[in-house]
């Protein structure tokens, strides 16, 4: 098999899989699948940039935030219904996308990371400011009744895993053939050495540009899904923690890997889930975890595996 | 000389580079013909890289303009130049160290072609290490790959800032041979301080001193050069 066909073999399977899954696993199991499938949504967006394109933002949770209000809000107030609702949040999502790709990319690095966190920070201070229609930190409760897409029930949790799995699949395999396709191996190349990438030819901006958007948007894109399927949108989901959480899934998972952000995020929600179980310091545990990871598999876990025994994972 | 001047495809007017007091570049009045192979000489620390670096759009200008193909530049980002057909290798090797050699030749190219990407391998004799991480190179293979990158961009113009340093002797000989397979089809703008081969390959020399021109010329002229002997060639 070449590496795209094994690639291909490897994205249907992981998708089956998982689809499979909707109908073996025990309810507890299921209930966390469905999360954790939008939430590896997220990271998948969240390695865009930071995994292929080199840049770390610590403020990626105002795109999820701006996915989530713009389907929540538009719904509690507007009334409008759910899947336009949900195009909506993506559709804000994207336009701050680009909005702070503008500004936030005449900076690098360091800077980079301090000009995204700030405007996450201010994103955040603004859903609480406006606390009369966000609700603030108690946030608001989708009613059962509105979250349906063509007569779907989306609390339903065969509906609602159905609905998580659709919406992976499509950032898995919308992400890697974007990562198939020259323009992916711009961003690469931007992310391995962005002097000699200009150097080369590529318009930098551009494509840094791209991914901030394409990045935004699949967050975004996760946001909305998260609140119409839980029936919850609250200022947590802007939150800083909810900047690093994309962070810490790819590192573990894999920076720069299709599979990474999803193993991450599965890896992390369960470790955290048996480890409150076991003690009230469970953060302390999924630190430790992160420790251990970085000192033995500096480059996550699918990172390790594509650097010792497949060298084709995309 | 011909009646009819050969066209330059490369120009400069007054190109002046300033760093705080230090003047690296000084009103720099530059033309390359189509299809010359044109050393560009100096002592260290003369303007050199700092000179192509404007050319190129890497490094901007603080006065003067840079024309190609008789077009005006100067305003021009550095991808457009590029993609005008400028090509560029670096003075410190600059390479994709831990992407495969075929990627890096790929990205140069613009396309995934794998035989023109072992064609252009071929070219520096690495064509049976496609796939080998480019970072595992010894040093003289990474800046041969580099020159590859270069030839494979199929540029017009190709900027090449001290590429023999730090290859072995062998490796000198095949960088002349490349050179000379181009000789025609692609101006060529060598900064170089090995005599024995800017003598070889240069049809002439532009020498800088101090970020000014000291002398350009035939070879054998600049060799004979009372001023660029003081100033280079002399303590070189
Ligand atoms: N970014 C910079 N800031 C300040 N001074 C600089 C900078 N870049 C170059 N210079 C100075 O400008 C002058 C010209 O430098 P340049 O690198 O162009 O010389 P060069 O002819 O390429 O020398 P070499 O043969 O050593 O490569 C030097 O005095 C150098 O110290
Ligand atoms: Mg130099």
């Amino acid at each position: 098999m070449s590496a795209a066909q094994k690639s291909l073999a490897l994205h249907l399977g992981l998708i089956g899989g998982l689809f499979a899954l909707a109908f073996i696993l025990p309810t507890y199991h299921h209930g966390n699948f469905a999360r954790i499938m939008v939430l590896a949504t997220y990271a998948i967006g969240y390695n865009v940039l930071f995994g292929y394109t080199g840049l770390l933002s610590l403020g990626h949770a105002m795109f999820f935030a701006a996915g989530m209000y713009g389907m929540g809000l538009a719904m509690q107030y507007g009334g409008v219904p759910a899947l336009p609702a949900l195009f909506l949040g993506i559709i804000a999502a994207t336009i701050l996308a680009a909005v702070v790709a503008v500004l936030a990319l005449r900076t690098i690095g360091v800077a980079f990371m301090i000009v995204t966190l700030m405007f996450a920070q201010t994103g955040f201070l603004t859903i609480l400011y406006f606390g009369e229609w966000t609700r603030g930190d108690e946030g608001f409760v989708l009613q059962q009744k509105v979250r349906q897409i063509a007569g779907l029930d989306l609390s339903d949790p065969m509906t609602r895993y159905l609905a998580a799995w659709v919406l992976f699949s499509v950032a898995l395999l919308a992400t890697a053939r974007m990562m198939h396709v020259a323009f992916g191996g711009v961003l690469v190349a931007i992310r391995e050495n962005e002097e000699r990438t200009r150097m080369l030819g590529y318009n930098v901006f551009a494509h840094k540009f791209a991914a901030v958007v394409i990045s935004g948007a699949i967050a975004g894109a996760a946001g909305a899904a998260y609140g119409l399927l839980f029936g919850y949108v609250g200022a947590t989901f802007a939150s800083v923690q909810y900047s690093i959480f994309p962070l810490l899934w790819v590192l573990l998972g894999g920076a720069g890997t299709t599979i990474g952000p999803f193993i991450g995020a599965l890896f992390m929600f369960y470790l955290i889930d048996y480890s409150s179980g076991l003690t009230s310091a469970y953060m302390l545990i999924a630190g430790v975890a992160l420790v251990l990871l970085t000192l033995f598999a500096r480059a996550g876990i699918a990172g390790e595996i594509k650097r010792r025994w497949a060298p084709w994972l995309p | 000389m011909g009646a009819v001047a050969s066209l330059s495809l490369l120009q400069t007017h007054g190109l002046t580079r300033r760093y705080g007091g230090l003047t690296a570049v000084d009103n720099v009045d530059f033309a390359l013909p189509e299809g010359q192979v044109h050393a560009l000489i100096g002592p260290n620390g003369a303007g050199k890289s700092t000179f192509v670096g404007m050319v190129s759009g890497r490094i901007e200008a603080s006065e003067g303009r840079v024309e190609f193909e008789g077009r005006d530049v100067t305003g021009l980002p550095t991808h457009k130049r590029i993609r005008a057909g400028m090509a560029y290798t670096f003075q410190i090797t600059s390479i994709y160290a831990r992407l495969s050699l075929f990627d890096n030749v790929a990205l140069a190219m613009g396309n995934r072609n794998r035989d023109a990407a072992t064609e252009a391998l071929a070219r520096v004799g690495l064509d049976d290490r496609a796939d080998q991480i480019a970072g595992d190179l010894s040093y003289g293979h990474q800046r041969l790959l580099e020159i590859a990158m270069g030839v494979a961009q199929a540029p017009r113009l190709l900027i090449l800032d001290e590429p023999t340093q730090g290859l072995a002797e062998s490796e000198i000989e095949g960088f002349n041979a490349i050179i000379n397979a181009l000789r025609g089809q692609t101006t060529i703008l060598l900064i170089e301080h090995n005599m024995n081969v800017v003598m070889a390959l240069a049809d002439a020399i532009t020498v800088l001193d101090q970020g000014a021109v000291l002398a350009t010329g035939a070879p054998e002229a600049i060799r004979a050069d009372a001023a660029v002997q003081a100033a280079y060639l002399g303590s070189g």
